[in-house]
């Protein structure tokens, strides 16, 4: 993450202040990168009889019970990724058409402004709250339709009842629009990024602003578009309050969105103050399992990022 | 710097001395969120009786009371599930399980037009089970004659955070159900195989609140408090008894303390017993090494124990019997 500095040039007299906030850098991003270390380390530390025990079955077995010391995390595996790829999937376009809308000049730069203000202003709003919104007014919403859609739409599994308010659909919900923030705010700052000249350059051609939008604009700032949304997708898989708030906690398989369901982070959240002996180690396993994943998300997202810098750089 | 340093130091030293001359007494206990509301209310009410006790009670669950109890970073500990003799064995002063008070576990439920429900034992452990789907089953339907039971799914609601109410909830129903004890279990954390989870009493209130349809087990108090529709319940004698704080009494009255004075009335014989109650406990250590600090705190619980039950009702807990009052007070005694 260290950007390089640059050598600096001989010289001859002692110059202490540079040297010491060389060092205080170098202490600083050591002590980060310690941290995230001894944080591993010490979940390792404390899964390993779990991890001894039931090795990899643990992600493919589908029993939580703790009472009968059998665990197995496939359930919330799958909540956890079927959850964010929802949430993706319903927050991608409207946060790709935010971020265009804001980037154009649809709009007096004023306006512009508030939006993106508002936009951005969803991000500062606590995971609780999200929760709670989510309890009075998505839950309701969501049992009516699930209600109707159960009766009305026989036959898909994705929407089979029993329907329940807190649900798969519910909480991916929620989980859209906690994650629409990242999407716009990075989506638009390389939308923003694209080089005029490369604009200009269409108009001149004779493209239509939307022939512009599809076929010049949105290209360039592919990468950091997918960026975005990576990086959204570990914030959607790490969410933990809002989501435990609003699925259901239930450890069992099902199509049905209708269903409850459970992801890694609602089930730690929910088990770890009660739990003891091997359910400690158990969760333990499961949080490392989260952090695995996470960790992949954001470094696949830091890697396209830097390509997107790399592939601009070069145009401008 | 090391002048500098001394300074500071030394207005610390000074503050603390001086701190340390008023003498307030700090006493700090941990554990169940259950009873929480009650022990915080104890400790507001003796600080006004004492000022210079002051009550620190932080509800952070009854496992995680049990842990801090016995790393012994906190004075007092409490749980609902008081302690394993496992778990006793490895508190190096001793433990002393004291009932404080009690609680009852409520069907709550939400039926609109449905004012009473009768719950028979194979209904209670039907709905958990997932055996019983629908409100309007013939299982339910025969224990409520005049009653029109809706043609709507059932939602089990459960906690999904492990709990000392789902420990006393799924021993009894362990203790009722054979089906139940082999295909889910006693625990504080078990997985049922229908319904959905809430975090917490307050959870699981809302989640039967928010859903016609919806049945959830909650301490009587949060269902009394947010104005749910509660289920007569079948006990052992056969009759459905109302979970009010009479019946509830009534099982406690009957209830054979034990020498260790850990002990559940899991499936309770009296006629009008109500079923689910349970005691909750303080523990505290057989030993303690400041002497000022063991009799604050004798004095505080003997206080619990006796005037502070008043404030029980007005909570939705239910007031310890006379006896077990009796038992808990001799054993505080032996405190040292």
């Amino acid at each position: 993450m260290s950007a390089q500095i640059p050598e600096t040039p001989p010289i001859t007299e002692v110059r202490v202040g540079p040297d010491i906030f060389r060092v205080l850098c170098w202490l600083a991003s050591a002590s980060a990168v310690a941290v995230l270390g001894w944080i591993i380390f010490e979940i390792v530390a404390e899964a390993y009889p779990a991890i001894s025990k039931f090795g990899l079955g643990f992600l493919t077995s589908s029993a939580w019970v703790p009472n009968r010391e059998n665990f197995g995390v496939l359930p919330f595996i799958v909540g956890t990724a079927a959850s964010s790829f929802i949430a993706i999937l319903l927050a991608f376009p409207l946060g790709l058409a935010i971020a265009i809308f804001l980037s154009e000049n649809f709009l007096p730069p004023p306006v512009r402004q508030l939006i993106r203000f508002v936009v951005e202003m969803l991000a500062a709003i606590p995971s609780v709250v999200y929760g709670l919104w989510g309890i009075f007014v998505v839950i309701p919403l969501v049992r009516e339709f699930g209600n109707w859609a159960v009766v009305n739409l026989p036959g898909v599994p994705l929407l089979s009842g029993p329907a329940y308010g807190n649900s798969m659909l519910t909480a991916s919900l929620v989980l859209a629009l906690m994650i629409l923030p990242t999407i716009t705010a990075i989506s638009r700052n390389s939308l923003t990024a694209v080089p005029k000249t490369l604009r200009e350059g269409a108009y001149a051609l004779g493209a239509t602003r939307w022939e512009a939008i599809l076929g010049v604009i949105l290209p360039t700032a592919a990468p950091g578009v997918v960026a975005a949304t990576i990086l959204a997708l570990g914030r959607a898989m790490g969410e933990t309050m809002a989501v435990a708030m609003l699925i259901g906690n239930s450890s069992r398989l099902s199509w049905s969105l209708l269903s409850p369901g459970g992801t890694l982070a609602g089930l730690l959240a929910n088990q770890f103050g009660e739990a003891d002996g091997l359910q400690v180690s158990a969760l333990m396993y499961a949080a490392l399992i989260l952090v695995v994943i996470t960790l992949g998300v954001n470094l696949i997202g830091e890697v396209v990022l830097r390509y997107t810098q790399k592939q601009t750089a070069g145009i401008r | 710097m090391k002048t500098k340093l001394t300074l500071p130091l030394a207005a610390l030293v000074a503050i603390v001395a001086a701190g340390s001359t008023v003498q307030a007494q700090q006493l700090s206990g941990a554990g169940a969120t259950f009873p929480a509301p009650l022990y915080q209310r104890w400790g507001a009410e003796y600080s006004k009786l004492h000022p210079s006790i002051q009550v620190n009670y932080q509800s952070v669950g009854s496992g995680a009371g049990v842990k801090n109890f016995t790393a012994g970073v906190v004075d007092f500990g409490a749980s609902d599930a008081a302690m394993t003799d496992a778990e006793m064995a490895k508190v190096t002063n001793g433990v002393v399980l004291i009932p404080a008070t009690a609680g009852e576990i409520v069907y709550a439920y939400n039926l609109p037009g449905v004012e009473s429900l009768n719950l028979s034992r194979e209904a209670m452990a039907g709905i958990y089970l997932g055996t019983i789907t629908k409100w309007n089953d013939p299982l339910i339907a025969k224990d409520n004659a005049g009653v029109t039971l809706p043609n709507l799914p059932i939602q089990a609601s459960y906690r999904s955070d492990g709990s000392g109410t789902t420990f006393v909830f799924t021993q009894h129903l362990s203790a009722i159900s054979p089906e139940f004890a082999d295909q889910i279990g006693a625990d504080k954390s078990v997985t049922f195989p229908v319904g959905v989870g809430g975090k917490g009493n307050e959870g699981v209130t809302a989640l039967v609140q928010q859903a016609p349809g919806a049945v959830g087990y909650v301490e009587y108090g949060y269902a009394k408090n947010n104005g749910l529709k509660m289920a007569n319940l079948q006990n052992k004698s056969g009759n459905f008894v109302s979970p009010n704080l009479e019946n509830a009494a009534a099982t406690l009255a009957n209830v054979v303390m034990p020498e260790n004075l850990r002990v559940w009335p899991v499936d309770p014989e009296g006629p009008n017993d109500y079923p689910i109650v349970s005691f909750t406990w303080l523990m505290l250590n057989k030993k303690y090494k400041d002497a000022a600090k063991v009799k604050a705190l004798k004095e505080f619980v003997a206080w619990g124990l006796t005037d502070g039950q008043t404030f029980s009702e007005e909570l939705g807990y239910v007031p310890l019997p006379a006896p077990v009052v009796e038992k808990a007070q001799a054993a505080l005694a032996t405190v040292q």
